[in-house]
């Protein structure tokens, strides 16, 4: 769509995008419009690109072309209203700070260069923790956590910044049932309070439950809009396309789905 | 003064005298240098740890030999236009340059070829040293004086001024007010350098701050240590400090301490002993500190480590002996005495033993630690007596046993044959507060029946308990 305006409500538009690793390209010509309010499922096998759309979008990698706004802005002018939860296998959970410690660490930005956290900083955190349901954790080194505690930890780390539009990287993989609900939860909660989130999601079988609005991705956007239009077995073959097995277990998620 | 302090024993040795000397830092030029070290060193363990937490310990050894060039060049620079060439601000702004320019031709080569790391910062620390060991030798068939140059090399402390003292110091105190400001931005990019970007905390900036100081310590460190051993110097006392603590807070704090009382015992004995280089001192003094952490530090220590795991042998066998008398009881005579729980009654051994197969070493240690915890009343005539106490703490293990058996009965579909071994690995580790919660998710207060055969005696157990008086 050339010449498309780029809509100031959207809380996340992306034009044009593509971005390349030593010019071979990962994401090509990414085009989208997020609507307000909802939460938006981003979906494709792997290598598809999903995890650097969304690091594309918080300048954590060069772009080749393309422009991102967030609620019509640049992202370094409205960083405090973006929040990010990057994947969890993504650092090393050997690091000497306690649970609190990484909570905190969602307000750095806020708390501003050089200055040292304050006890009411460590208060909001404490808040953030039991809002991801482990209060009484806090204190603990993040080693001595389970996976889906530490899930919750990097979720609270987000929450803590109380942002209007989260991105999210896969907090759904590898966690317990429990966690899965929590999360489940809090997204819905998120929603309700008119804020949104674009959440990187691999589970084809809960994709109808969580999201309202869904962006298939296999190094271009394949389709994107409402879930009830968008996520069909045909649309899913046409992303996960060429990789069989990939597409086994999708067609094996969608009969699970239509059967219950 | 006279009365205040009497004059010193006339039988005082000069040796004596010279240590007395150092110790109580009478001496002003003493007194710099050692302090002047040991604020390096209390800079180095800051640096050091933040290195450490990023994994770039070895930058440091890279960083440090390729300022051996910079010192030989600055030198043979400053004879050319006709000074000595010994002065110290000329000779370490050399050494700042390659150094730097070391460390760029790390990345540069990690990042445009095909080698990693450590291949990269092997060709630099190697080719850096060589070149810098020629230039050197230029520099003494130059003329002019280039003998105290070695001392970039294995440190010499002594033959500091004044003035270059209060420079290294001076370069020390930014440092150190560098990382404490720093503080949180340096833990942000060390955990997760993504998210810091993405809440506007540049992780390349940060990281080109993180080297810069890290250079500013090993330039300022090397008259002190020398180059060779500046890395040590960087490395020890934040490796030391990660042994004793789970927090940057705490581990920031030991490693300066650590690295300052490093520094300051190599600056007092090179001052005593001339021959020894102080850059020896320090590191032998630093390993030290890093060998006690090791073994004995208290987060993760060796044997702290190994002394966690023995507590968790003896609960282990203590548990397992205490549930097998238990269960032999109820086998041998029901468990219907005192309101569902079996009488306490001597035991036959061989019952006991068949049932578990212990061996003969396994027995001993197990009879040994139930003696020492007042768990046996007698043992006597092949039968065993099991105490109030080690009553009552096997009635509780049994139930704690059995509730986590039903648990995985119930939840995690395992058949009851094979519930015995899965609930022995667990079930040591079980709190107060989860035996609460599967007494709640059961709904159970009493000891559960055992889902599989128990233990009998033979009839001959059976028919003839010996009468023990209770």
């Amino acid at each position: 769509m050339p010449g498309r305006e780029h809509s100031a409500r959207a809380p996340l538009s992306i034009h044009d995008l593509t971005v390349a690793y030593e010019r071979s390209p990962v994401l090509w010509d990414v085009d989208l419009d997020l609507p307000a309010g909802s939460l938006v499922g981003v979906i494709g096998p792997n290598g598809a690109g999903k995890s650097t759309l969304l690091k594309a979008c918080l300048d954590l990698i060069p772009r080749a072309s393309g422009e991102v706004r967030f609620f019509g802005r640049p992202y370094r002018e409205v960083r405090r209203r973006i929040g990010y939860v990057p994947q969890r296998e993504s650092v090393d959970w050997d690091f000497p700070v306690s649970a609190l410690d990484v909570v905190t660490m969602g307000l750095y930005g806020e708390i501003g260069w050089f200055r040292p956290v304050r006890r009411h900083h460590r208060e909001r955190a404490r808040e953030a923790l039991a809002k991801a349901g482990i209060a009484e954790l806090a204190d603990r080194q993040i080693q001595q956590l389970s996976g889906g505690q530490q899930q919750r930890v990097f979720l609270a780390r987000a929450l803590v910044q109380r942002a209007d539009l989260y991105l999210m990287d896969e907090p759904f993989a590898a966690v317990d049932a429990a966690t899965q609900r929590t999360l489940t939860d809090l997204l819905q909660e998120l929603r309700e309070e008119g804020r949104g989130a674009v959440v990187v999601h691999h589970d084809l079988s809960t994709v109808r439950a969580i999201f309202d609005w869904v962006v298939l991705l296999n190094l271009r956007v394949v389709r994107a809009g409402p879930t009830e239009e968008v996520f069909t077995e045909e649309n899913l073959a046409a992303t996960y396309g060429g990789n069989l097995n990939l597409l086994a277990q999708a067609g094996e998620a969608l009969r699970q789905r239509e059967g219950t | 003064m006279t009365g205040v302090v009497g004059p010193p024993p006339a039988a005082l040795s000069p040796a004596l005298e010279n240590l007395l000397r150092v110790l109580a830092l009478l001496d002003y030029n003493t007194r710099l240098v050692v302090l002047t070290t040991a604020l390096l060193g209390l800079a180095s363990g800051l640096v050091g740890t933040f290195l450490l937490l990023r994994r770039r310990s070895l930058m440091g050894d890279a960083l440090s030999h390729a300022t051996l060039p910079g010192v030989g060049l600055a030198f043979l620079l400053a004879v050319a236009a006709g000074s000595s060439g010994k002065s110290l601000p000329v000779l370490l702004l050399g050494a700042a340059v390659t150094g730097l320019l070391g460390t760029l031709l790390v990345l540069l080569i990690r990042n445009h070829s095909r080698l990693k790391d450590d291949a990269a910062m092997g060709i630099v620390l190697g080719v850096s040293f060589g070149v810098g060991i020629a230039v050197l030798g230029v520099a003494q068939d130059a003329g002019g004086s280039a003998a105290g140059l070695e001392g970039f090399i294995y440190g010499k402390t002594a033959s500091l001024v004044r003035s270059d003292l209060f420079l290294l110091a001076g370069t020390a105190f930014l440092v150190l007010a560098c990382v404490l400001a720093l503080r949180k931005e340096f833990t942000l990019l060390c955990f997760d350098e993504a998210f810091g970007s993405a809440r506007g905390f540049p992780a390349r900036r940060l990281d080109a701050l993180l080297l810069t100081l890290a250079t500013l310590v090993t330039i300022a460190g090397l008259q002190a240590v020398g180059l060779i051993l500046v890395v040590a110097f960087l490395i020890l006392p934040a490796a030391a400090a990660r042994f004793w603590t789970h927090r940057v807070g705490p581990m920031l704090g030991l490693a300066a301490g650590i690295g300052a009382l490093s520094g300051w015992s190599g600056a007092s004995v090179s001052a005593l002993f001339g021959r020894l280089p102080a850059g020896a001192v320090i590191v032998l003094a630093a390993s030290c500190f890093f060998t006690v952490s090791l073994f004995f530090g208290r987060a993760r220590g060796l044997a702290y480590r190994w002394y966690q795991h023995r507590l968790f042998e003896r609960k282990m066998d203590r548990q397992h002996f205490l549930r097998a008398a238990y269960e032999c009881l109820e086998g041998c005579y029901g468990r219907d005495h005192r309101g569902g729980l079996p009488p306490n009654r001597p035991l036959p051994v061989r019952t006991l033993r068949a049932n578990r197969g212990w061996s003969e070493a396994e027995w001993r240690r197990m009879l040994r630690q139930a003696r020492r915890e007042d768990h046996l009343e007698r043992v006597d005539r092949g039968h065993l007596l099991l105490s109030e106490a080690g009553y009552g703490e096997a009635a509780r293990v049994v139930r704690n046993h059995r509730l986590w058996e039903l648990f995985l009965m119930k939840h995690a579909a395992i058949a009851a044959s094979h519930v015995h071994r899965d609930a022995d690995a667990v079930e040591h580790l079980l709190s107060p507060e989860m035996v609460d919660e599967l007494e709640r998710e059961l709904d159970r207060r009493d000891i559960p029946g055992s889902p599989h055969p128990l233990p009998t005696a033979g009839a001959e157990a059976r028919a003839d308990p010996p009468a023990l008086p209770r």
